[in-house]
């Protein structure tokens, strides 16, 4: 048993990488679609576009890149997917220039369950814009000054969905899907806070923690944290997409991590209280 | 045949980088040096078209709207860096940034983070459902040892000692909470790329 353990304090960490793999690969090779509750943020981000009046204007901005896309892609798909399912007027927009693409990609993905919607009238691109925070206070003043053409380089005036939107009291809400910086905190502490605008967030599970509070002091009416937050809101918009086949490779690969975190402790102790004992002997 | 030769070009460039668990090798290299040629070639590429030609080039040139050749000069002496007998010339346009950004983040973080948090952390710690009272009162608890362990005017010791302790204790939670979601990320960006292996190249996901 102890040769056992001391093998295990020196394991090659690419045996452990072997394993989070297999943990990975078999769940998503042979799903059990595992049950899984909804958490009360996300609930908050649910109802916060239920509660909507069809035909709102909502503005998503679309700040990530490819690295954060197996959290964030699936929740901004489920967010596009949800408001148009609900009649509302989408007005897409980025941060990040990565994000321009990206924000395409998951409206085209939804466009084919919603073949009727039409650009200009019920869902708009207005590309990426440099500046991060500047631009946030910016379009508090102006949107159209901010953003004087959309993606296409079409004027904002000759955009039936654009006419009268001024700025933030144009827009009944703002969703962000956040990667990082600039991202959900800079919206809540430059938007938020000054314009009092309706605010959700779709973030990573790394930032996830730092943006609680401000669900708590509702700051944010709800926020999706990673894929798991992904996964639920893809269950209440009964929309099941790749973060609900995602979660059985989620629960196996973390029951993994926390053997791994038992046994190499126990393995660590038990090799310290031996090299204790001989030093006491001795 | 495009969409069939990107995916193959992805699944290839994917497994170069994960051949970096066994060892640093040759494979890893050519897509960690083409991963950064690509991006800083996009990047270049795209706030051209997407910042300066229509924020400065078009409207300068097109509309002349003159005024925008202040910004424009200011952006050039940026670019005095390079050479050492006129890279003070870079101080201006900085201080500018500098000043305009600071202004902005100070007005933000002073009404959104500090005092909408401090409001929010003023909770009743009695109330009408024993939970939220427990839940408040472990907040507010958390909050102000928290706020004593930063404290470091006095030194730690009898109640102020007991309540940094109580504050780290706090912390360390914060942090295994932090470190959870951590993993929860890494996971799931490993998970992407494996449902892509599995799902888009190999077709063996339904």
């Amino acid at each position: 048993m102890r040769k056992i353990l001391e093998k295990l304090e020196s394991l090659d960490r690419r045996i452990i990488f072997i394993f989070i793999g297999l943990s990975i690969a078999i769940p998503l090779l042979f799903p059990v679609y595992t049950d899984f509750s909804v958490t009360a943020p996300v609930e908050g981000f649910y109802d916060a576009i239920e509660e909507l009046s069809p035909g709102s204007k909502v503005l998503v901005s679309c700040d990530y890149d490819p690295g954060s896309m197996p959290e964030l892609f699936p929740m901004n798909v489920a967010v596009f997917h949800h408001l148009f399912s609900r009649g509302h007027k989408i007005i897409v927009m980025q941060l990040w220039a990565t994000g321009t693409l990206l924000a395409e990609r998951a409206m085209n993905e939804v466009l084919q369950e919603f073949p009727d919607k039409r650009y200009g009238e019920d869902y708009v691109n207005l590309g990426f814009k440099e500046g991060r925070e500047v631009v946030m206070v910016s379009m508090g003043t102006s949107i159209p000054k901010t953003f004087p053409t959309d993606a296409q380089g079409t004027k904002l005036e000759e955009i039936p969905l654009m006419q009268g939107v001024t700025n933030f009291d144009d827009i009944t809400i703002l969703m962000n899907i956040s990667g990082g910086l600039p991202g959900t905190k800079e919206w809540v502490l430059q938007v938020q806070s000054r314009y009092g605008v309706k605010l959700g967030s779709g973030c990573t599970a790394v930032s996830a923690p730092e943006f609680y509070p401000y669900v708590q002091s509702g700051q944010l009416v709800g926020l999706l944290g990673g894929m798991k937050g992904a996964a639920e809101y893809e269950k209440l918009v009964q929309r099941p997409g790749t973060a609900q086949r995602g979660m059985d490779a989620q629960s196996v690969s973390h029951i993994v991590v926390f053997l791994f975190i038992l046994i190499g402790n126990i393995a660590y102790f038990s090799v310290k209280g031996k090299k204790k004992r001989l030093k006491v002997s001795r | 045949m495009w969409e069939t030769i990107g995916i193959w070009l992805g699944a290839f460039l994917t497994l170069c980088i994960f051949s970096f668990l066994y060892k640093d090798n040759p494979f890893y290299k050519l897509a960690e040096h083409l991963f950064v040629g690509i991006s800083a070639g996009y990047w270049a590429t795209l706030e051209y078209h997407n910042v300066f030609r229509p924020n400065l080039w078009d409207p300068l040139t097109r509309e002349g709207r003159l005024l925008l050749i202040v910004p424009f000069v200011f952006g050039l002496m940026l670019f005095s860096r390079f050479t050492k007998r006129f890279s003070w010339l870079s101080r201006w346009p900085m201080a500018l940034i500098i000043g305009i950004y600071a202004g902005i983040t100070i007005v933000g973080y002073g009404s959104g983070d500090l005092i909408l948090q401090i409001r929010a952390n003023l909770l009743p710690l009695y109330t009408d459902h024993w939970l939220t009272s427990l839940n408040n009162i472990l907040l507010t608890v958390g909050v102000i040892t928290g706020l004593i362990y930063f404290f470091f005017s006095k030194e730690h010791k009898g109640a102020l000692g007991a309540g940094a302790k109580i504050g780290i204790w706090f912390l360390m939670i914060s942090f295994g909470a932090s470190f959870g979601y951590t993993v929860m990320s890494r996971m799931s960006l490993l998970i992407g790329r494996v449902y892509f292996l599995l799902g888009t190249w190999l077709h063996l996901l339904e």
